[in-house]
């Protein structure tokens, strides 16, 4: 019987005593301890690098748990109240990947918001599903993406009863979630998987008030991003399943891509994150949350702002909002999003998380301090008194319907030619097209590349976002579908 | 038995006072806060362990910080104060009768008791009926006004801490924004010796030079800040340090002061040249 007592933190407790244990390295890494790299050592501390070591039988082996990681991951699944849990090492994108590979083969159908992350359609280039796309919602005051109605969804699942899963954003970027316990309950009646992307969601897990966290909804796997808003380390996520999915399966699934030297500072940072969130989380999302809402108050009393919340609710493609999420608009102070988003950092000093063409969206998170809550408001309290300008002609985002021609991995793999942004037009894109942050594609491999594309391309780059995923990284170029 | 405080001026660098007795030490909601009593500069204040003020040498600041824009601007009528909670500042610009209103905004309230139970002579002034006490985020008090203020003196701790925020450019621009269309801004900008120390005041500068058309710095010798060698920067809109002082205007009026005099007032503007070619670089 394992000792399901949060307090405890078995893979980091096993660390420690293994470091006290002295062992003489005779394995990898060979930097043994940091003594080979002091230039490293001296960087990253001694304690840092004494505890990068390899697998081996006192601190068990992600690949095949058995003792500590294998306690580790059943605690993990306790506190996020899942029928199995996975430690992940390579981001929240092998978390979502490992999902998506697990409910779809080639030729099965998957269907998802087009407001997905990257990381989705590049899953389905490694299996070869194909993606239907729900239109989310869009809010055309706000120019952002929404979430997915109901009835949209059961459109999609009537159209295509054979799919094999149904992927659901909780919630969006921006905090914006769909209703969860409605499309769990649709894609059950239809024999569907109900996977979550909760890369935005750890939170939900712990705090009060909150939105409805996947596993609570009755989903059946979510990708959870421990690092952004749950503290541990960049690049470590946490897998969840629910009862319906085989974990052994999972567990293969994985491996087929996952490193074999899983970086113990990452699972380290996974163990204690979880233990501090089911011991503090309640009260420390409670404190964010109110940051949030403070910031949200004091940023709506400066005209031309508008830090949205709840008042977006709609009972349907805006089901809930995440109020931690501190998204602000900033169109009618004629400025982009993403200029507000240079002007923070080149001019304040301020990185927030990310601008698109209307809006910007700061990140709050445990590590908050609201002194630094009161430098973000005036900066952009000055930055409205300082660069205020006209708003006609800045665009708002649209939500452009994506015509797909061919799957992802067809099209990825397929002979393709080089061709001109302006030649493009009409033609079939092999490669992705989006701006990073926030990741999501404004073309995938497969999609027709229409005027109304191109159009909103040229102006991201003109607004100075930055656009990545094609070969050519200036993005004058695209490769099409040879034969399209 | 020996008793000593120490504050780190460096890594590598100590200074210390020999201490009678310690009378005061609790953890604010911001900071730490202790006062001592000591032989050779009488009691004084700390936060963080660092050195904030002593009762024997906190003329020096006090006065550098809020004669030298008195003696430019002839008709200062509304000063904000930010941070000061010893009152030290408060204390001097209460000797001009043409002050007819004082904010200040000290962000944390122990500061304020502390000052007023152990260091009365500095905090005399705190309950003039002409003085306005906020306590409130500087940055954020600062943020709502606009064209209210004649003066704002910033009289903040290091920018490693509760101070940070008043260094930051959105703080010098919102200052800005408060001023009347002649206003003056004046800020107590670390030493320039010391490398960190030196950092800081080069980055603050380049702030407000961003922020204000005149921008100079000016410097005082006080023997219990890091260095000793201490800047201040006068900020404005309109009246120039140097050009604009009236000597005469102020010396009329007969203040007894111990370090700052008019002409004292000049020869802070000269710079030694390591401290020009600082503040060169960021201009």
């Amino acid at each position: 019987m394992t000792n399901l007592d949060q307090s405890r933190a078995p893979l980091y407790e096993a660390l420690e005593k293994f470091r006290k244990m002295r062992v003489v390295p005779f394995d990898v890494p060979g930097h043994k301890r940091g003594r080979g790299n002091p230039e490293l050592s001296r960087f990253l501390g001694e304690q840092c690098v004494g505890v990068d070591v390899n697998s081996m039988k006192p601190l068990d082996n992600l690949c095949h748990p058995i003792s500590v990681i294998k306690e580790a991951e059943e605690l993990t699944a306790a506190a996020f109240g899942a029928q199995a849990a996975f430690l992940m090492v390579g981001g929240t994108t092998s978390a979502v990947q490992s999902m998506v590979l697990t409910a779809c083969k080639q030729h099965d159908k998957i269907i998802l918001p087009r407001n997905v992350h990257r990381s989705v359609i590049n899953a389905l280039v490694l299996c070869g599903a194909t993606p239907i796309y729900v239109n989310p919602g869009v809010d055309h005051n706000l120019g952002i993406s929404l979430g997915m109605s109901v009835s949209q969804v059961e459109q999609a699942v009537a159209k295509h009863p054979d799919a094999a899963a149904i992927l659901v954003n909780n919630p969006t970027y921006y905090g914006i979630c769909s209703d969860l316990r409605c499309l769990v309950q649709l894609a059950h009646r239809h024999n569907m998987l109900l996977l979550a992307d909760e890369a935005h969601g750890t939170h939900f897990y712990f705090g009060a008030d909150m939105p409805l966290a996947a596993m609570k909804a009755g989903a059946d796997m979510a990708a959870i991003s421990m690092h952004k808003s749950g503290g541990s380390l960049t690049q470590s996520s946490i897998l969840l399943a629910g009862p319906q999915v085989s974990a052994g399966y999972v567990g293969q699934i994985i491996n087929l891509t996952q490193t074999t030297s899983a970086s113990y500072l990452l699972l380290a940072s996974l163990d204690i994150s979880r233990r501090n969130l089911a011991l503090r989380g309640r009260e420390t999302f409670a404190k964010v949350a109110a940051l949030a809402q403070y910031a949200r108050d004091e940023i709506n009393t400066i005209p031309g702002y508008y830090a949205f919340g709840k008042d977006l609710l709609n009972g349907d493609s805006v089901f809930d909002f995440d109020l931690t999420k501190l998204s602000i608009h900033t169109l009618d102070i004629g400025l982009a999003g993403i200029e507000v988003y240079d002007l923070l950092r080149d001019e304040y000093d301020i990185q927030i998380e990310f601008g698109d063409l209307g809006n910007i969206l700061a990140y709050l998170s445990i590590g908050d301090r609201k002194q630094d809550v009161e430098r973000l408001v005036s900066a952009l309290a000055e930055i409205r008194r300082r660069y205020q300008k006209d708003k006609t002609g800045l665009l708002s985002q649209e939500y452009i319907e994506p015509l797909v021609t061919a799957t992802p991995q067809q099209a990825f793999y397929a002979e393709k030619v080089s061709l001109p942004l302006a030649e493009t037009i009409n033609r079939v894109c092999s490669e992705f097209v989006m701006c990073y942050p926030p990741g999501i594609p404004i073309l995938a491999p497969g999609e027709k590349i229409t005027g109304e594309i191109l159009d909103y391309i040229r102006y991201a780059k003109a607004k100075g976002c930055s656009m990545t995923g094609p070969e050519d990284p200036e993005i004058n170029r695209l490769n099409v579908l040879r034969d399209s | 038995m020996e008793l000593w405080y120490s504050e780190m001026h460096t890594a590598n660098v100590k200074f210390s006072i020999r201490v009678n007795r310690q009378l005061f030490s609790q953890q604010s909601e911001y900071q730490r806060i202790d006062v001592f009593q000591s032989e050779q500069f009488g009691c004084f204040l700390t936060l963080d362990g660092a050195m904030m003020l002593t009762e024997k040498d906190e003329f020096i600041y006090h006065e550098m910080i809020s004669h030298v824009p008195m003696a430019v601007h002839q008709n200062i009528r509304r000063v904000l104060v930010i941070g000061g909670g010893d009152g030290g500042a408060v204390r001097e610009l209460l000797r001009y009768p043409r002050i007819a209103h004082i904010d200040l905004v000290e962000i944390d309230p122990l500061v304020v008791e502390v000052c007023r139970k152990y260091l009365p002579q500095v905090s005399c002034g705190l309950d003039d009926n002409r003085v306005h006490i906020h306590y409130e985020d500087g940055l954020k008090y600062v943020r709502a006004k606009e064209e209210e203020y004649d003066l704002i003196i910033v009289d903040s701790t290091d920018p490693f801490g509760p101070g940070e925020n008043l260094f930051t450019k959105e703080f010098y621009g919102s200052c800005y924004k408060a001023l009347k269309s002649d206003g003056i801004m004046v800020n107590q900008q670390e030493s320039p010796y010391y490398e960190d120390d030196a950092i800081a005041m080069q980055r603050a500068h380049k702030r407000i030079v961003q922020s204000f058309p005149i921008s100079r710095i000016y410097q005082a010798h006080i023997p219990t800040y890091p260095s000793g060698h201490w800047t201040f920067g006068f900020a404005s809109k309109h009246y120039h340090p140097l050009k604009d002082l009236d000597d005469q205007a102020w010396n009329q009026l007969h203040l007894q002061t111990k370090y700052y005099t008019t002409k004292v007032h000049r020869g802070a503007f000269a710079l030694p040249a390591y401290v020009e070619e600082l503040v060169r670089d960021v201009e």
